[in-house]
């Protein structure tokens, strides 16, 4: 049988079950919805960023790579793309880091897990506008906790504005999201640690291996597809950062906070400028493109999907 | 970790007039007034309301399509399936702020800013919920599904009667996920709402705490308000939802 009788067959023999009309049925929604607000959109937004538009005149005019070179040399944009950066690298390592430090400790049998595990995760599932509204509070300078607290400790607050301070405000918001995120983190590690078998730990303790040397030589090694996993689900997550910057410094001071998602909102529906805007989600779009890249060749198509 | 949380809580219940008092967790007198005055000053009512419909329209074309579209990569024949489902995988990966631009325009081409078909309809299906189903469909024994075809059951009555009923677990996970990320959204309402009537909870909080930035204990009591729903789901969720967070390593 020829490629094409067989698809026809197959397409046949289907069709007879009845299989053909009642799918076109069940994925229906699925498609009309997808097509209309997923793949449409998204070659469209590519149609934009190689225009010039405000979103109301009617006219559009061709302007080719321009949007993209004028991004290049945006000393805005790069500023932007430095801090998303910089955010993005400091949430995945920090918060991978502390995460498999906190996993470990839970993991070994300090009981109440259950109940640690949902202290953790409750700022998962907490609102990100809710947890910066509650992190802007606790760092008002002089009232809010982070200074009182200090101030019980015996150390005087060095009374930087926080949230207004330059060096200090990315560091927040970093913590903010660390915070948020490391929940999620344990959960899975502690899905990961409870897979090693118990016999390697009893057989390297019997050869005289410390707690140190355990976790540096046993859970480290074959943790590390789940560091890596983590690092990289953490680093797609973190460069699309919008909603806490918005809510607790809208990009400032001075820029400082300014990350790429809240320039592109602002380009798009403060200025009106569609094509830049456009042009920055293509941006975004590639770098996570190639960090979703890195994690297929890692962990294979099905993984990278989860 | 929850220390922010208790904080938040206590603030909420504290008068203003000790707001400045050491800041032990449990305060000296609760008063719900702050509650009271919150609800007055912004219409969180309305935001409530603008939520909760968002949140259930979301949550129910979900459960709906999502598994319906599952079902059909799950158990039925037909050609351009594979590519149809990596089509849909494939979507996944495209963030948010590459579709924004093009997505409003769509909605406002409709007419559909400041409407709650804005709010819930693009969010209706997810390639996440397709595939989560699919997995848990495919846990299902076919002999069920052939059993009930010799009685005479068509594809989608086996669908219905069959498929979802025994579906409980899979379905919960669906609509907790898809809960908590419908009444926690802040981008797209932000965008498709001018109207202050149109505002959900998160926007609402956002924009209230423009407007009320010092008065701490209202703040306080809006957040706790916007926070309370997920709190709730995720208490009585937990388990599932936990759980699959493990095994499949999908955030919420």
């Amino acid at each position: 049988m020829t490629a094409m009788a067989r698809v026809r067959a197959g397409w046949q023999h289907a069709n007879r079950r009845g299989d053909v009309s009642a799918a076109a049925m069940a994925l229906a929604p699925a498609v009309i919805l997808f097509a209309i607000f997923n793949i449409y959109p998204l070659l469209y937004s590519g149609y934009l960023s190689v225009m010039e538009w405000d979103g109301f005149s009617p006219d559009k005019s061709y302007v080719g790579l321009d949007n993209y070179r004028a991004l290049v040399e945006s000393a805005t944009f790069r500023n932007a793309l430095g801090v998303t950066l910089q955010y993005t690298l400091s949430v995945a390592v920090l918060g991978v880091a502390a995460s498999l430090v906190i996993a470990v400790l839970l993991n070994s049998g300090v009981c109440g897990q259950n109940i640690y595990r949902l202290v953790y995760f409750l700022p998962v599932v907490t609102s990100t506008v809710a947890a910066a509204v509650v992190w802007r509070y606790l760092m008002t300078p002089g009232t809010g906790y982070a200074d009182v607290l200090l101030r019980d400790l015996g150390i005087t607050p060095p009374n930087p504005t926080w949230l207004r301070n330059p060096t200090w405000a990315l560091r927040i918001v970093m913590l903010v999201g660390i915070w948020k995120r490391i929940g999620f983190n344990i959960v899975i590690y502690l899905a990961g640690l409870q897979n090693i078998p118990k016999e390697f730990y009893e057989a390297a303790t019997v050869d005289g291996a410390g707690t140190w040397a355990r976790f540096r030589h046993i859970t480290i090694p074959l943790i590390s597809p789940i560091t890596l996993l983590l690092v990289i689900m953490s680093i797609i997550d973190s460069f699309l950062i919008f909603d806490v910057v918005y809510v607790m410094t809208d990009g400032g001071p001075i820029g400082t906070t300014e990350v790429v998602g809240l320039l592109l909102y602002r380009e798009a529906f403060r200025y009106f400028n569609l094509g830049t805007a456009s042009a920055m989600g293509w941006v975004i779009f590639a770098i996570v493109f190639a960090v979703t890249m890195v994690q297929w060749k890692f962990f294979g198509a099905r993984e990278a999907s989860l | 970790m929850v220390i922010p949380f208790l904080w938040m809580l206590t603030l909420s219940l504290k008068p203003v007039s000790l707001l400045h008092q050491a800041p032990y967790l449990i305060p000296t007198s609760f008063e719900l007034s702050n509650y009271a005055e919150a609800w007055d000053a912004a219409p969180f009512a309305r935001y409530y309301l603008n939520s909760a419909i968002m949140t259930g329209g979301i949550v129910a074309g979900q459960v709906i399509f999502s598994s319906l579209a599952a079902y059909a990569f799950a158990r039925l024949q037909f050609p351009g399936k594979e590519l149809l489902f990596l089509v849909f995988l494939g979507t996944m990966m495209v963030p948010f702020h590459v579709i924004l631009i093009p997505s409003y325009l769509i909605i406002d081409r409709l007419g559909w800013v400041d409407s709650y078909a804005a709010l819930i309809v693009p969010r209706m299906i997810s390639a996440f919920g397709i595939f989560l189903m699919r997995q848990y469909y495919q846990g299902i024994p076919r002999e069920l599904d052939e059993a009930a075809m010799i009685d005479g059951a068509g594809r989608l009555g086996i669908w219905w009667r069959i498929i979802m009923p025994l579906s409980g677990p899979g379905l919960a996970t669906l609509a907790i996920f898809a809960f908590m990320f419908a009444w926690n959204d802040f981008l797209w309402p932000l965008v498709v709402t001018n109207d202050p009537n149109m505002r959900t909870v998160q926007l609402g909080l956002a924009m209230f705490q423009g407007r009320y930035g010092t008065q701490w204990t209202l703040l306080m009591a809006g957040t706790v308000t916007a926070t309370l729903p997920t709190l709730l789901i995720f208490l009585i969720g937990q388990r599932w939802f936990i759980q699959s967070i493990a095994q499949t390593g999908m955030k919420g």
